[in-house]
């Protein structure tokens, strides 16, 4: 499954540890994948994470356009996602992600950098349900449309008592 | 139509996609894509992120489309994506990550495609796909 990084504590025991996205987030986004697309964090709620995705020439999906791809736009979403199922649960505990579905409303602006926005609105004991959207600007004009299904990974607590 | 990375975006170029070149396996009709395993494409330690597994099979849909294409003379045509549907199976260890397309149907205006991705063993698949496709013919004068 597609598994989160666990670099920034190093641990993924089920002890419940205390998750600030924004003191966190430079950590996370130090390296590998996180850290080749150059992601960003931008805000957060009690369930909801936004991440900035910069525009870069190496990133786009079509050598005669200046519009991100798609692929880093589901990493974008895939990591907002999982930082708002840990803001809501306060937690820092490994998910992987079961089901990801993204709905391409329009291009993106040319060299824009892309927000994605995401929002956990539904958690049970094993499975975190999410939705959100990626946009360039103004989030009642989104670029993308998101929604996911994310599972604890066997071992680990789960996602509510 | 000749496999090489000129079928690949810059996307896919910069994570490490490569065209596949073993003979059994571009026997198959679709090209078979892979990426080796680096830090580029790590998510947590000694696994595949799962947005750098999205992007593999995303690319794997749209080379076969674009060689499916260009066999029917269409190699003109702009492709736009319309959505995909990610279903993530098994994690995906620290080893080469290959993935192939099937195109289930080719329209005129638009394409569906499943997707599939594997390590070792092909017969347990890591990350499976749905996407469809836009097309847009070029504008006649």
């Amino acid at each position: 499954m597609c598994v989160h990084p666990s670099h920034c504590t190093g641990s993924m025991t089920d002890q419940k540890t205390q998750f600030d996205p924004r003191e966190l987030a430079p950590f996370m986004f130090s390296a590998s994948h996180n850290g080749f697309l150059g992601m960003k964090y931008r805000d957060h709620g009690e369930d909801w994470m936004e991440l900035e995705l910069p525009w870069r020439e190496d990133l786009v999906g079509d050598s005669e356009q200046h519009v991100l791809a798609s692929g880093p736009i589901i990493s974008l979403m895939d990591m907002a996602s999982g930082m708002a199922i840990w803001t809501r649960m306060n937690s820092f505990m490994a998910v992987a992600t079961l089901d990801l579905r993204v709905d391409y409303l329009r291009p993106a602006k040319e060299r824009h950098a892309v927000i994605g926005r995401s929002q956990c609105y539904h958690l049970t004991r094993s499975a975190a349900f999410v939705r959100g959207i990626a946009h360039d600007g103004d989030k009642d004009d989104p670029v993308a449309s998101m929604a996911g299904v994310f599972m604890t990974i066997g071992g680990s607590a789960p996602l509510v008592a | 139509m000749s496999h090489n990375t000129d079928l690949l975006t810059p996307y896919a170029r910069s994570i490490g996609i490569t065209v596949c070149e073993q003979d059994e396996l571009l026997k198959s009709g679709a090209p078979v894509l892979m990426v080796t395993f680096s830090d580029t494409v790590q998510g947590r330690p000694s696994h595949f992120h799962g947005g750098a597994i999205s992007g593999l099979l995303e690319t794997a849909g749209y080379t076969a489309l674009r060689i499916q294409l260009a066999q029917g003379g269409r190699s003109d045509v702009q492709l736009k994506p319309i959505n995909i549907t990610m279903q993530f199976l098994a994690a995906a260890k620290a080893e080469t990550l290959y993935a192939q397309a099937r195109i289930t149907k080719l329209g005129r205006r638009n394409a569906n495609l499943e997707l599939e991705c594997w390590q070792a063993d092909r017969s347990r698949p890591r990350a499976t796909a749905v996407m469809n496709v836009l097309m847009v013919a070029p504008a006649s004068d």
